[in-house]
């Protein structure tokens, strides 16, 4: 997967080099704290199992014992279901939701409280009273573990799916963009030494062709120093021969008084 | 003198329903019943009894199922002594049903406050209690309306005219309303009872003595730690009954359980309902206590000859019968074993 040619399309330059290092490292840093933030989440995940599972079996054995109470209203009241339906005017017991905050993930939290007046507690009044209120304890516990359940199973939903996109991007950093960018740098470090060596070779090689256009100068002006020595033979004449061949040297002023002699250079 | 002319009206009737009574489950089907693992097994052993027939075309059992052909069967043996009974037995029988039609009154009134489609609730009513007015309270829309038109013509108009007013239907407590009628009606039918004079009022006087304090007791207890006030409690008493008057006054005053059961004390019958309910080892509650009694007394009514309180005995235990059966059942379907034998056996 992550091959030799899996690099960034970049200007192998040393700026991007310096940016490159610092995506590096900023990779890097981020691996780490999504894999803690990963173990983390894992940790509660696995706690939320097993609470799950209990709440599933006090579940089970609340609501045996609930319908069994029922059971009884039945056996001494007689159907009292209309009757608690209507009488019902608010809700006593109410949900909450609030928020938890377990290594940056929004967990909602459900809690159950009662509010108000009990609106059936004179229901069964002549008959079954005790029965009636005895089962509204045992649904109330009921409801209860219910609403404990479902905050649990909404966290377990919702860690699941975190984990999730946690652990691909961990694997996502770890596996292809870390490589991707060690392989850009790389590959900026080898194009940057090649720039060098060339640079390198490119200067020795005009230094060569400079040393060799300098040799056949002097070459040349020895033989023609040779040539009007055998001619004139006066120096004088020769300076000013060689200073009428050179253009850019063709400044009188200062040059004319100086008897430098790497003046060609 | 009241065995003379009694046959001539009433014989046929009564022998009928000590031909019902001899079909009530005695011990021993309990006992087989208690036995049973399955619904299937249930339905096995009623097959030998009376409710054979009507649980042969059922597929499927359930309890709910259960209780509702039990009670339509009571019913329609009910109807057919209504339907063959001539006038004092006659009036007697309607008493009998008042009770029913509190409920189904209470019920019908529920649905208006709340401005409900009352005839779905029609399907819910006690089939005893039907009346023939009683579709009529679905028309009216509103709670005077109600009253003003349609409870005056149910057979309960006198219960709801001495007691409540239609202010009182909006404001009060449903339960309230429903037990200040009951105790309107257990006066009434006291009396009614009393003017028979010989064994009817004397068993039927025993009998509903009883449900007047069984009543008292229950609402007393009931109302601890409620926003019911001692005075409205008070208000709630039938006047009748062994515990009336002072038993009554002294219930009135009574803040905890302890004070009902010393105020019990005094009757020699009302003592053992209080026996031991406190401690933690009895499965028995009051309630059950107060089942066990009443099918005592009903049990004694059918000892004597020439009398109305058979009708009633009757009726009370055919549903205790169907509780029981219903609580086997119930404990069978949902696996709870131990409390199977909470119900309470009649013959």
């Amino acid at each position: 997967m992550s091959g030799a040619n899996n690099r960034l399309a970049v200007f192998p330059t040393r700026m991007t080099l310096s940016v490159m290092k610092q995506k590096l490292k900023g990779a890097q840093t981020g691996h780490s704290l999504l894999k803690r933030k990963s173990e983390a989440l894992t940790k509660r995940f696995r706690d939320i199992v097993k609470k799950i599972d209990d709440a599933k079996r006090l579940m089970g054995k609340v609501m045996q014992v609930a319908s069994f109470s029922l059971a009884e209203v039945t056996y001494i009241t007689g159907d009292i279901g209309y009757q608690v339906q209507e009488s019902v005017k608010n809700a006593q017991f109410r949900v909450r939701a609030k928020q938890e905050n377990v290594s940056g993930v929004m967990l909602p939290v459900f809690e159950s409280y009662q509010e108000g007046a009990n609106a059936n507690e004179l229901t069964g009044l002549g008959r079954g009273g005790q029965q009636v209120q005895r089962c509204k304890e045992t649904y109330i516990k009921a409801v209860e573990t219910l609403v404990e359940l479902a905050s649990l199973q909404t966290a377990f939903v919702i860690l699941d799916e975190v984990i999730k996109l946690t652990n691909r991007r961990v694997n996502a950093i770890e596996h292809i963009i870390i490589p991707r960018y060690e392989n850009t740098i790389k590959h900026i470090i080898s194009e940057l030494d090649e720039q060098d060596r060339e640079e390198f070779f490119r200067l020795k090689k005009v230094q060569g062709k400079k040393k060799e256009a300098a040799a056949r100068d002097t070459l040349e002006r020895e033989s023609r120093q040779a040539a009007e020595g055998a001619h004139s033979n006066s120096p004088e004449n020769a300076e000013a021969a060689v200073l009428s061949a050179d253009p850019s040297l063709a400044d009188p002023g200062d040059l004319l008084g100086g008897e430098d002699d790497d003046i060609i250079f | 003198m009241e065995g003379l002319f009694y046959n001539a009206d009433d014989g046929y009737l009564e022998a009928i329903v000590r031909g019902y009574r001899s079909s009530i489950l005695n011990n021993t089907s309990y006992i087989n019943l208690t036995q049973c693992e399955t619904l299937e097994d249930v339905k096995l052993q009623l097959q030998a009894s009376d409710y054979g027939g009507i649980l042969q075309n059922e597929p499927h059992m359930s309890t709910s199922m259960l209780a509702q052909k039990c009670t339509d069967k009571l019913v329609q043996e009910f109807e057919y002594i209504r339907a063959h009974a001539v006038a004092p037995l006659q009036h007697f029988l309607d008493y009998m049903t008042y009770a029913y039609m509190i409920d189904n009154v209470i019920l019908l009134i529920t649905g208006t406050l709340h401005e409900r489609d009352t005839h779905e609730l029609l399907e819910r009513c006690h089939p005893l209690g039907v009346f023939d007015s009683m579709p009529a309270l679905c028309v009216a829309t509103n709670v005077a309306e109600l009253y003003n038109s349609v409870l005056v013509e149910t057979p309960l108009a006198p219960y709801f005219k001495d007691c409540l007013s239609a202010e009182d239907l909006d404001e009060m407590n449903i339960e309230i309303i429903r037990n200040t009628l009951y105790k309107a009606y257990l006066e009434d039918f006291y009396h009614f009872s009393q003017s028979f004079g010989g064994p009817t009022a004397e068993i039927m006087g025993e009998l509903l003595q009883f449900e007047a304090d069984r009543r008292s007791l229950n609402i007393t207890i009931n109302s601890f730690g409620t926003e019911l006030t001692k005075d409205d409690r008070a208000k709630l008493f039938p006047n009748v009954g062994r515990l009336y008057p002072e038993g009554n006054l002294k219930l009135a005053k009574s803040d905890d359980i302890d004070q009902v059961k010393a105020t019990c004390d005094v009757f020699l019958e009302y003592r053992q309902f209080f026996d031991g309910t406190s401690g933690a080892g009895t499965t028995k509650t009051l309630e059950d206590r107060f089942f066990e009694y009443e099918v005592h007394l009903n049990k004694k009514s059918f000892q004597q000859q020439f009398h109305y309180a058979i009708f009633y005995s009757f009726l009370k235990l055919k549903e205790q019968e169907i509780r029981n059966i219903v609580w086997i059942s119930e404990c069978i379907s949902q696996g709870q074993k131990e409390r199977i034998n909470n119900y309470i056996p009649i013959f």
